[in-house]
């Protein structure tokens, strides 16, 4: 009797469970159906309707990044690319001052498992020192928009220690697991005929515990981070050079994933907008003045405000997901690309990054808006 | 299922026997709808991403760097570096193994020592490193212990052969020289002939009832050949002495402190729960044993080597066992201080190649295949030794 009884019980939690699979099913298979061809881009609505339902825009961050971002003190992530997400919430619900956990979220994650992540829909867009690649755009089925920091892999050494990377043969290297470094390091130092013992750990805690400690010889990541480390941490670890030398290309952009052409060009023209503005002389200072009164046509443009020429009104209709005036509340939020890069990274912070490449173009950087018209 | 309605008079719904089977199979269905309905999902969700399961990454070129193991560069394909990780992996396991097991054993008898000293250490070893978690003691042995060391500039040398910094600790370590092959078979007579002195003391003892002292003939005939055989194949083992380096030290045997800490770590806190299953084993044995061994006028040793210990064997292999599979299991958590192992490497391969779904089940799978092994060489042994006495 109590045998039967037991089985009973597992057969009910079993037939439970069936029950809780199908019905679990039964949704995606309704959306399955209703797509009719079946493949990766069939999405039922556009990620920008289902964040403006949902009410809150999800970034995928870092918080170990100085700078770019991190955690402050106070328990607040901040940086560069903590700026961008602000201006993809102000963009998505025409919001001049968008307010964290009101329009913006932002979820931390690790170097290893942010594409997995943003594939699995954790997150609407990740900003987080990516690096755009082929494989990631192919395989990967990320879509990256415009660059916001043009970056290249360095080393980092204490000082006195070595003159360049050439007279490392055969050191032990800190660098992060899961990420692209890791392939440029193997790159690099073969292609100099160099030796090396790669020391791989997970985040940048851990590399500065062995570093400090003098686990390794060299610390290589992306040179805005490097940079940032040794502004955070060089008490700790006594003076650190940086070398010239780079190791690798590394242009990081924000990523979405494939799929919702419309949800990626508004976080291309978003990021797109910030630097045009710099180009064009628009901050955070003036936008309210230029809205009303705008200097030429493409700054009208930029601000989806009609211009009024001598003879007719010029007025561009962008056509994308967003309301047509969405860079005015980018610029009222967070200002333009060069007021973003002073604000957490330029010359004046700890950090001190020259813009080198991501001087705008007409100063002899890279950094080019495309047009809006 | 007809033969079985046809046999019993009752009806069906009320025969216990019919609906036992069918609730055995109705079990059976319901699992497989569960495992269709996962695989399916998982194919589906594959589908969304437009991805399809696949191994052919594994023969790609793995393009990075490995920090220790096999010899191994970044041009090797994808395969040989999970390969490399699986044998990372394996050396912390079988080391973790041997050191928890002897350190286990000795704790665990001396939690019952009549000493208080020694019963009061021994219970403190196991209360502290049975009751922290095991992520925290292994960050701990590499952060604060072997991080800690020197640095290879101010390395400690112990006589110029030995070193100890946090680069490696390095020690001599024999190197198989030529002729090694010769002297293998001088070390096998030598075996050979300790057996067959062995044999001999034996049969003396048990006619004569002199000591036979089977041990000491066996080393010495052991030692005496593997001496002459050493000296007539020419050095055939050369110790290889370290050498420091400006990053790291030449040859001889080198423990990072990555493998040092995860290895001491999982070693130490295996060897808390072994002690405990050691103690309740040798307590589990029942006291007229011991008593009766008393009474042959049996030694404290005497008694724990030939009455006790035997008899606790036997009920401790298993959850033993299950310890060891622990310890198994609990070598992927090297990636929290960047130990190459299996998941390491898996992880780094995941990231650079994707395919997450197919690399996991095959680190898995790896998993699977050395715990079951463990778990087939030790249901060996519990079967040798439960056989020799009667059957629980």
């Amino acid at each position: 009797m109590r045998r039967r009884m037991s089985s009973v019980v597992v057969l009910a939690a079993v037939l439970g469970l069936v029950a809780a699979a199908c019905t679990r099913e039964q949704p995606q298979g309704q959306g399955g159906g209703g797509g009719g061809g079946g493949g990766a881009e069939q999405q039922q609505a556009s990620v920008v309707q289902e964040i403006q339902d949902r009410g809150i825009l999800r970034c995928g961050v870092n918080e170990t990044v100085p700078g770019f971002g991190f955690e402050t003190a106070e328990g607040q992530i901040e940086g560069f690319d903590i700026d961008f997400c602000i201006a993809f919430a102000a963009a998505v619900f025409g919001e001049p001052s968008p307010q964290l956990g009101t329009h913006y979220e932002l979820i931390p994650v690790d170097a290893e498992q942010r594409l997995a992540e943003l594939q699995a829909g954790t997150y609407d867009v990740l900003v987080r020192n990516t690096t755009w690649t082929s494989s990631r755009d192919g395989a990967e089925r990320i879509n990256f928009a415009h660059v916001n920091f043009y970056d290249a892999q360095g080393m980092m050494v204490r000082e006195g220690e070595f003159a360049s990377i050439d007279e490392m043969d055969g050191a032990r290297i800190c660098v992060t697991a899961g990420t692209t470094t890791e392939l440029n390091l193997a790159d690099y130092f073969q292609a100099q005929g160099l030796d090396f013992t790669p020391v791989v750990l997970e985040d940048n805690d851990q590399i500065l515990q062995a570093f400090t400690a003098g686990r390794c010889d060299g610390w290589t990541s992306d040179l805005s981070q490097l940079a940032g480390l040794r502004a955070q941490f060089e008490q700790e670890t006594g003076p650190l050079t940086i070398f010239e030398d780079v190791m690798s290309k590394e242009p990081l952009a924000p990523a979405v994933l494939d799929g919702d052409q419309e949800w990626f060009d508004v976080v291309n023209w978003v990021t797109n907008g910030i630097i045009l503005a710099e180009e064009l002389g628009v901050t955070s200072e003036n936008v309210e003045q230029q809205v009303n009164n705008p200097d030429n046509p493409q700054i009208a443009a930029l601000l989806g405000v009609p211009f009024e020429a001598e003879t007719e009104t010029i007025s561009v209709d962008h056509g994308l997901a967003v309301e047509n005036d969405f860079m005015q509340h980018v610029l009222a939020a967070v200002g333009n690309y060069g007021e973003i890069f002073d604000r957490h990274i330029g010359p004046d912070t700890d950090l001190g990054l020259e813009r080198g490449l991501n001087a705008l173009w007409i100063d002899g950087g890279i950094q080019y808006g495309m047009p809006f018209r | 299922m007809s033969a079985v309605a046809r046999s019993v008079r009752p009806p069906l719904w009320r025969n216990v026997r019919a609906l036992r089977i069918a609730g055995q199979v109705v079990f059976v269905v319901a699992l497989l709808l569960v495992g269709r309905e996962m695989f399916l999902n998982l194919e589906y969700g594959l589908a969304q991403r437009a991805r399809d399961l696949s191994l052919d990454f594994f023969g790609t070129r793995a393009g990075f760097g490995i920090s220790e193991g096999i010899t191994y560069s970044p041009n090797d394909t994808t395969r040989f570096a999970y390969i490399v990780g699986v044998m990372n992996t394996l050396r912390v396991a079988v080391f973790g193994v041997m050191l928890a097991s002897v350190v286990g054993l000795i704790m665990g008898v001396a939690r019952l020592s009549s000493n208080w000293l020694v019963r009061r250490i021994a219970q403190a070893y196991v209360d502290f490193f049975r009751n922290t978690p095991i992520l925290i003691q292994i960050i701990f042995w590499w952060a604060a212990v072997f991080l800690a060391l020197p640095t290879i500039t101010e390395a400690i040398s112990i006589g110029g052969v030995a070193f100890i910094s946090n680069r490696a600790v390095a020690i001599p370590w024999p190197r198989i020289q030529e002729g090694a092959g010769v002297w293998g078979l001088f070390l096998l007579g030598g075996v050979l002939l300790g057996i067959v002195l062995a044999r001999w003391r034996t049969r003396v003892n048990e006619a004569t009832g002199k000591p036979h002292y089977r041990v000491l003939w066996f080393l010495a005939a052991f030692l005496v050949v593997g001496a002459v055989g050493f000296v007539i194949s020419g050095d055939p083992v050369m110790m290889d002495v370290p050498e420091p380096g400006r990053f790291g030290f030449f040859g001889g045997f080198q423990l990072t402190p990555e493998f040092g800490a995860l290895l001491v770590a999982l070693a130490i806190y295996t060897s808390a729960f072994i002690a405990e299953i050691v103690r309740g084993s040798i307590q589990a044995v029942e006291k007229g044993q011991k008593e009766a061994a008393e009474a042959l006028g049996l030694t404290r040793v005497q008694q724990l080597r030939f009455v006790i210990l035997p008899q606790a064997l036997r009920i401790a292999i298993p959850p033993v066992n299950s310890q060891y599979l622990n310890l198994t299991k609990n070598t992927s958590l090297a990636i929290a201080i960047g130990y190459p192992d299996l998941m390491s490497v898996s992880t780094t391969i995941i990231n650079q190649r994707g395919h997450e779904t197919e690399m996991l089940l095959v680190a898995m799978a790896t998993f699977l295949i050395m715990t079951l092994t463990i778990s087939f060489v030790m249901n060996l042994l519990n079967r040798a030794v439960t056989t020799k006495g009667q059957r629980r």
